[in-house]
């Protein structure tokens, strides 16, 4: 039987997830191997190096470069406080004294006698990672970070909007191709993920902003809004670090797109339910999925770990169509002919015929192809 | 690892190109006496997670390469050399892009100065230059320090000052670098790779702030006079660094670099070798262009000064909403041969966006995608012209003759006018379904003047003969004239001032067989004189007070050659070219076009 291999999202019922929960440096772990954590608890801390002020102090002393590690009255690494005196100049016999205060509280960094600069650097900055989802942890990264171990619901979107948040689904809309509108949207679902079906306006997204919800998962969402959103145009798609307050994740594509029925079921079933959330993607080089994680409070009711490597596309297969003509529509794989074959657009590839759920069948690129990898 | 090569007893050869997407292996064996591509096969790259593993990609991309070729090459996981009783390889080598390649940063007293001859030697090397950090750069202490932390290059490249030059201004960099304490991408508890090329009265305080912090090393000044640049030490340093280093870190790379018979070069630094090598040999000005997915490299050879610039955020997938944000909608728009509704446009880029490897099934995306990578390609040579440019800063000895010229140094040293050959590769390009469209597109974006001929690079692998290049020269230029190279043609493009119903060329071109193609171009049109790649006598008269290559007016009996497209003539204007701005009456343009070049199949029957 033929094979292809096309990247896939995952639609999971139940399966055993691990989470790496790691610090950007090396810091401290607060837990150990099969301790079991809430979502909220910190994981690991560390400190980033605070800001760095750079003081010309020749210039300000008016003495030369060389002279200014003699005139320092504060030693490399000893801490500093606004306003403290921390050079002062020999001055003319005595008289005409210069001196220099500090900006900030922190530590001296630096002399040098080259350049005739002091460096000052503000104190660390606290970092903390926290547990992001309930489960057990299974494994310690020392001075790093831990992995988690759940049980869980996972759907994978295409591209999402800011970082981690949580709260209980609530599915809005009354089936996967509705547009979740302005109206659907009330002050009961702040902190709470709501499910629109295939599209959501930027006037509606701005209204679940300012009532404060969690996040939004639909089916598709315009380009350009993403621009007037940010304030500024999605050039690649590395996002998860947006301030806008309510994560977003489509999980078709750009444009009104139904959501695919599996991701609208799975999430309709677990209507109420808490899920974490992250709309962090890097679709390049260390690919990274926003996603919905339900994790189950029994974690004793463990599903298999995904096996993604073996997985490929053989005849029988659900696929995505992920290009127009028939982009956002899911079908079946009848077969795989291995001959090239020319499209509309003379590009000759490798293609697939799909039949959709109405019984039609349509040759497509299998580069146009996008597994659901559901259990 | 590098050994000793004899090329005379190299028969076989193996090499592979790791890109982010896909693993490209190609074999290149000996027939009749000539060295000739025979197979190529391709594996998705396997650096990313499930896998992490750069060699298994390598490895499937051998596997299908002994499918398709019937040759046996791999004993489990280990490639047969040299070359027995039929078996194996003679020699195996290989570049390498995934990963996001070769991050870096550079730093120079002067950014238009020792910057950018520090940018000059990380591009040439074959990295992407994520910033240029300059004493004059505009930006305060804290927030160089803060651009240092929060990029997290692979590898930093400092220098500033001719030597025996004032040290304060390059050590005042270093103190920045010292106290920004900078951490590397790749591997949490490896030091930062830092190459010193600046002054070397400098090196002493240079090592006092950073021999603890960093992995410092430090080789000649890249600028030890200001009318000299000495790239190559710096170069060969990155080189070494990546293999050591960054290589080192990414999955899998241990292994691969122990497999090799010569380093894993980046793979837009071999590109740049082959780009060099053809240009000495050929003695020829050239331009290449590699368009992926993520950046656009643009190379050139002119005044035989080689320069590579990377467009770091224009490509046709992964940065193509980055080529709609710089260029904007209209001038995406602007090519599409029908009327198109904004939103559609911009939602069908940005699909292509998170759907990288999608390609395009009907005609009307064929055409969007085209369109934008015009646009891609176009920014991508400006960022390039205004890079490829002489040194700055340095007094100019003027002859009699230069006196009634005002040029000033720095003046870019690409001239359309004096470019031989236009080489086009990259995904759009190599794959067009139809070898017009790719003229088309290099045409349309690069506008090149006079006479130009044009190429694609048939399957992309100018990489692997760019690193084969530095081991077997011979191979390398064998394959590459025979098998790598696609012909499409020669553009004629007039350049001077445009008029309606004015004659821009009248031309008289030998078809052989005892054809002749006589006619005029008039002002806005184009033509298309299919005939194959084959040298043609031409006579061009250029239109009153147009340009075709020798002057204004002046006419000439040359040589000219056609190719898989033929000898295209373009009337459309040059400085400035420009397209209507009504948009039926651009589309009844660009409809006009694509019939007479051959560009679209049944455009009477599109939307």
């Amino acid at each position: 039987m033929s094979r292809t291999y096309t990247p896939g999202l995952k639609v999971l019922h139940n399966t055993t997830v691990r989470k790496v929960r790691q610090l950007p440096l090396r810091g401290k772990v607060n837990l150990a191997i099969g301790d079991i954590v809430k979502p909220d608890r910190v994981v690991a801390s560390t400190h980033i190096p605070g800001n760095v002020h750079m003081v010309n102090a020749a210039i300000l002393m008016n003495v030369e470069p060389d002279a200014v590690p003699e005139c320092m009255l504060v030693k490399i690494d000893a801490p500093i406080s606004k306003g403290q005196i921390i050079a002062q100049s020999k001055g003319f016999f005595g008289l005409f004294k210069s001196h220099i205060k500090s900006q900030i509280d922190g530590t001296l960094g630096n002399v040098s006698g080259i350049t005739g600069q002091i460096i000052l650097n503000e104190p660390p900055i606290p970092i903390e990672v926290d547990a992001y989802t309930s489960g057990k942890v299974v494994e310690v990264i020392p001075e790093e970070g831990v992995v988690i171990e759940t049980s869980a619901a996972i759907i994978q979107g295409i591209l999402g909007i800011a970082g981690e948040s949580h709260g209980d689904i609530e599915v809005l809309t009354k089936n996967a191709s509705d547009e979740l509108t302005e109206d659907m949207i009330l002050d009961s679902h702040a902190g709470k993920i709501i499910v629109g079906g295939s599209f959501i306006s930027l006037d509606t997204y701005k209204k679940a902003i300012r009532k404060k919800v969690a996040a939004v998962v639909v089916g598709g969402f315009n380009y350009s809004d993403i621009t007037t959103l940010l304030g500024y145009p999605l050039g690649v798609a590395i996002t998860g670090s947006e301030d806008i307050g309510t994560t977003l994740v489509i999980t078709e594509g750009f444009g009104k797109i139904s959501m695919a029925d599996r991701t609208y079921s799975l999430l309709s079933e677990h209507n109420g339910d808490f899920a974490a959330i992250t709309g962090a993607t890097q679709i390049r080089a260390g690919v990274i999925r926003p996603e919905v994680l339900i994790p189950f409070p029994d974690s004793s009711d463990h599903g298999m770990v995904f096996d993604e490597t073996g997985v490929a596309t053989t005849e029988g297969s659900i696929v995505r169509v992920i290009r127009a003509p028939h982009f956002g529509r899911v079908g079946k794989v009848k077969s795989l002919p291995p001959q090239l074959m020319k499209m509309e657009s003379e590009t000759m590839v490798r293609v697939a015929e799909i039949e959709f759920e109405d019984g039609t069948v349509n040759t497509i690129p299998r580069a146009n192809l996008e597994m659901i990898l559901t259990d | 690892m590098a050994k000793d090569i004899n090329p005379d007893k190299v028969n076989v050869i193996l090499a592979t190109d790791c890109g982010s997407t896909t693993t490209k292996a190609i074999l290149i064996q000996l027939v009749d006496g000539v060295y000739r591509l025979t197979h190529r096969g391709e594996a998705p790259t396997t650096v990313e997670a499930p896998f992490e593993d750069v060699t298994k990609g390598v490895l499937n991309s051998i596997t299908e390469l002994e499918e398709l070729s019937g040759r046996k090459i791999l004993d489990g996981e280990k490639i047969i050399s040299p070359v027995k009783d039929g078996i194996g390889v003679d020699i195996y080598i290989s570049t390498s892009s995934a990963g996001g390649g070769l991050q870096m940063m550079v730093g120079g007293v002067v950014k238009n100065m020792t910057g950018e001859s520090a940018q000059r030697a990380a591009l040439g090397a074959g990295a992407i230059v994520m910033d240029v950090l300059a004493s004059n750069d505009g930006r305060l202490y804290h927030e160089k320090v803060r651009r240092i932390r929060q990029l997290r290059p692979d590898m930093i490249l400092l220098s500033g000052g001719i030597d025996g030059g004032t040290v304060s201004h390059v050590v005042e960099l270093a103190e920045i670098l010292e106290a920004a304490n900078p951490k590397p991408r790749l591997g949490i508890g490896y030091k930062l790779p830092v190459i010193y090329a600046g002054n070397i009265k400098a090196r002493d305080a240079i090592a006092e702030r950073l021999q603890d912090k960093t992995d410092l090393t430090m080789v000649e000044n890249i600028r030890p006079t200001l009318e000299k640049e000495n790239l190559k030490p710096s170069r060969d340093e990155i080189h070494e660094l990546f293999m050591e280093h960054v290589m080192a870190q990414a999955p899998g790379y241990k292994k691969l670099m122990s497999w090799t018979d010569a380093p894993i070069m980046p793979t837009p630094g071999a590109v740049g070798e082959i780009i060099q090598k053809i240009a000495k040999v050929e003695n020829i000005t050239v331009v290449g262009v590699d368009i992926g997915g993520a950046t656009t490299d643009v190379f050139s050879v002119f005044q035989n000064q080689f320069n590579r610039t990377v467009s770091a955020n224009l490509g046709m997938s992964y940065s193509i909403c980055n080529v709609l944000a710089e260029s904007g909608v209209p001038n995406v728009i602007r090519w599409v041969p029908f009327d198109t509704d904004e939103e559609d446009l911009t939602n069908r880029i940005a699909n292509k966006m998170i759907r990288p490897t999608t390609i395009p099934q009907d005609m009307d995306d064929l055409k969007m995608e085209q369109a934008i990578s015009r646009e891609a390609l176009r920014l991508s040579f400006k960022q390039h012209k205004e890079f490829a440019v002489g040194l700055k800063g340095i007094q100019k000895e003027r002859t009699i003759s230069d006196a009634f010229d005002q040029s000033e140094s720095g003046e870019s040293l690409v001239d359309l006018m004096e470019l031989n050959l236009l080489v086009g590769s990259g995904g759009v390009l190599s794959h067009a379904p139809r070898r017009h469209q790719a003229a088309r597109m290099l045409v349309d974006a690069f506008l090149p003047e006079g006479v130009t001929q044009l190429a694609v690079d048939s399957i992309f692998m100018m990489p692997q003969l760019g690193v084969l290049s530095t081991v077997h020269d011979k191979a390398a230029l064998e394959v590459f004239n025979r098998d790598c190279l696609v012909h499409l043609g020669t553009c004629l493009a007039p350049v001077g001032p445009q008029k309606t119903g004015k004659i821009v060329l009248d031309y008289e071109i030998d078809l052989g067989d005892g054809k002749t193609e006589k006619g005029s171009l008039m002002a806005g049109e184009m033509k298309l004189i299919p005939i194959e790649y084959k040298p043609c006598k031409a006579k061009l008269i250029p239109g009153k007070n147009m340009d075709i290559g020798w002057g204004k007016n002046e006419s000439r009996d040359t040589v000219i050659s056609g190719g898989v497209v033929g000898i295209l003539l373009d009337g459309r204007g040059r400085r400035p070219f420009s397209l209507p701005e009504n948009s039926t009456e651009r589309i009844k343009k660009l409809l006009e076009w694509s019939t007479v070049t051959a560009e679209y199949p049944n455009l009477e029957g599109q939307s």
